[in-house]
């Protein structure tokens, strides 16, 4: 695909990656009979953190697909997708500390003290923050090759994430281990050694 | 408590409305030619059950019910799945009719019982009852039903009779969430003898006047409103009176975060989650947590239950 077919399509898929949050946005203030059902905050707060584990792993996914067919102009999307998958963790984290808790510090200093799922799920909301604020070219380039090992934190982000979901279930668990899976999978098509002239054009974007 | 003599169920909340909202819904969401919209949608939550006979009950709690909406669609019953909204959609074809439960265990009179045999003998009461569930949300329900102990002693427990266990339907042909082991099935449930003979404990049959929607736990049910929603088994085809505790189907998928009397107790945490507050269905998006109440508010009828007993261990 040539770069300038990727500027055309990057606006497209921007926006269908905005349509979760446009139709929690809808059913939150009941447009067009939309609803979040009877319980509305635990709706918002389960669907924000499920979409933010959707891009995470779909972020993930890009290097081993790339790697697997050859389409390096899947690289450009790689920063738009994660950049969504904290953008929807930064909701989950407002409703549940806005809506949720309302802003009352106490309750939410209990939680991440005291309820483990919720300090797991903390972290991992920590360890992308500082992924998040160096996703700009001007910080590519000042971080040089530092750059690369910071966004390895994105690693153990996802598997707090995932092991954040598991432990809030209170008994099935298939879905969050479905989550695991696929994230396991993702992370072990990484142990496969690169051939070196792929691995030296994925360390460009 | 409030007399609820002069209210009738069905009043609280309009059928009309509630009728005309939903149209709304399917009209609104169709109009923007929205199919997919609309598959997330409970749709025809409107089909209601049979009314039933019923006479009012001097001690129902004055808090606004929850609408028929939010009882019949935000449901607990893992049989039919483990999304809130699955019991609603996979239980519409769930058959109630002919019913039996066996009577069994440390009684004079065991056997097999129809629905009939059950429920015909006694008075139908509307019951305005708290519900809090163990996942930290509530609702206020107006549960149809009579007291259990009326029902127990119909079976004339012996001395030995210390505890009673219940026991759910098994039938994976019926009821998709059971072909997979999230639970131990069937599902069960006990009380201590005190318990089950307690006069505000509930063999549930109906809700807002009518017969129990399929995804309530229809046909019968029980209702226990100062122990957490899942004390209250669905669906009941096994009574037995023993003489020891008998197993239950939460405390042995997880013991340390669900325990035999599962009391409602703003004081113990779940291992996981804070017990001290619950957000109420239907309070709105915005709506600010309520403070949890010992026992579920019901502490000056139950709390002589428990003297002497630890309740930061019997959890």
């Amino acid at each position: 695909m040539s770069p300038n077919t990727v500027r055309w399509l990057k606006p497209p898929v921007f926006l269908v990656c905005l349509v979760p949050a446009g139709m929690l946005l809808l059913e939150a203030f009941g447009v067009a009979g939309l609803s979040l059902g009877a319980n509305p905050v635990e709706a918002l707060i389960h669907s924000l953190g499920t979409w933010s584990l959707n891009f995470l792993l779909i972020t993930l996914a890009v290097t081993p697909l790339r790697r697997l067919t050859g389409q390096a102009w899947l690289l450009r999307f790689r920063r738009m997708f994660g950049l969504f998958a904290f953008f929807y963790l930064l909701l989950h984290f407002l409703a549940y500390a806005g809506v949720d808790q309302r802003f009352a510090l106490g309750y939410i200093l209990e939680d991440i003290a005291e309820r483990p799922y919720i300090t797991l799920g903390f972290a991992a909301f920590l360890l992308l923050i500082p992924l998040a604020a160096t996703s700009t070219r001007g910080m590519i380039r000042r971080l040089g090759p530092r750059w690369k090992q910071l966004h390895r934190l994105v690693y153990p982000a996802a598997i707090l994430g995932v092991w954040h979901y598991y432990w809030l279930v209170k008994a099935d668990v298939l879905q969050p281990l479905i989550y695991a899976a696929l994230l396991i999978l993702l992370l072990a098509l990484r142990l496969r050694k690169p051939t070196p002239k792929r691995a030296r054009t994925g360390s460009l974007t | 408590m409030k007399d609820m003599r002069a209210i009738r169920p069905s009043e609280i909340t309009s059928e009309t409305n509630y009728r005309n909202r939903r149209a709304f819904l399917r009209d609104s969401a169709l109009g923007l030619g929205g199919a997919a919209l609309l598959a997330g949608l409970p749709s025809g939550a409107e089909a209601k059950t049979a009314e039933l006979e019923t006479v009012p009950w001097p001690g129902s709690t004055d808090e606004k019910p929850n609408s028929w909406e939010d009882v019949t669609t935000y449901n607990n019953f893992y049989e039919f799945g483990t999304g809130k909204e699955d019991p609603y959609r996979n239980a519409q074809d769930f058959v109630t009719r002919p019913w039996a439960v066996r009577v069994s265990g440390e009684c004079d009179r065991p056997g097999d019982y129809d629905y009939e045999d059950i429920v015909g003998p006694h008075t139908l009461e509307d019951r305005v009852y708290r519900h809090r569930c163990v996942e930290a949300w509530s609702m206020v329900v107006p549960w149809v039903g009579f007291p259990l102990g009326d029902l127990l002693k119909r079976f004339e427990p012996n001395s030995q009779a210390k505890y009673v266990a219940f026991k759910t339907l098994h039938d994976p042909a019926q009821m998709p969430g059971q072909r997979r082991p999230v639970l131990r099935w069937p599902y069960r449930e006990g009380l201590t003898i005190e318990e089950a003979m307690h006069p505000l404990t509930l063999m549930t049959v109906g809700v807002y006047g009518r017969e129990l929607p399929n995804q309530n736990g229809a046909p019968l049910r029980l209702i226990i409103p100062w122990k957490y929603g899942f004390k209250g088994i669905k669906s009941i085809v096994e009574i037995e009176f023993t003489s020891r505790m008998p197993a239950t189907s939460w405390n042995q998928s997880a013991p340390h975060e669900y325990g035999f009397y599962a009391n409602v107790n703003p004081e113990v945490d779940h291992p996981r989650w804070s017990q001290a507050r619950e957000r109420r269905i239907g309070a709105g998006i915005f709506a600010e947590k309520q403070p949890t109440l010992m026992f579920n508010g019901y502490a000056d009828e139950v709390a002589h239950l428990y003297s002497g007993l630890d309740l930061r261990r019997n959890y």
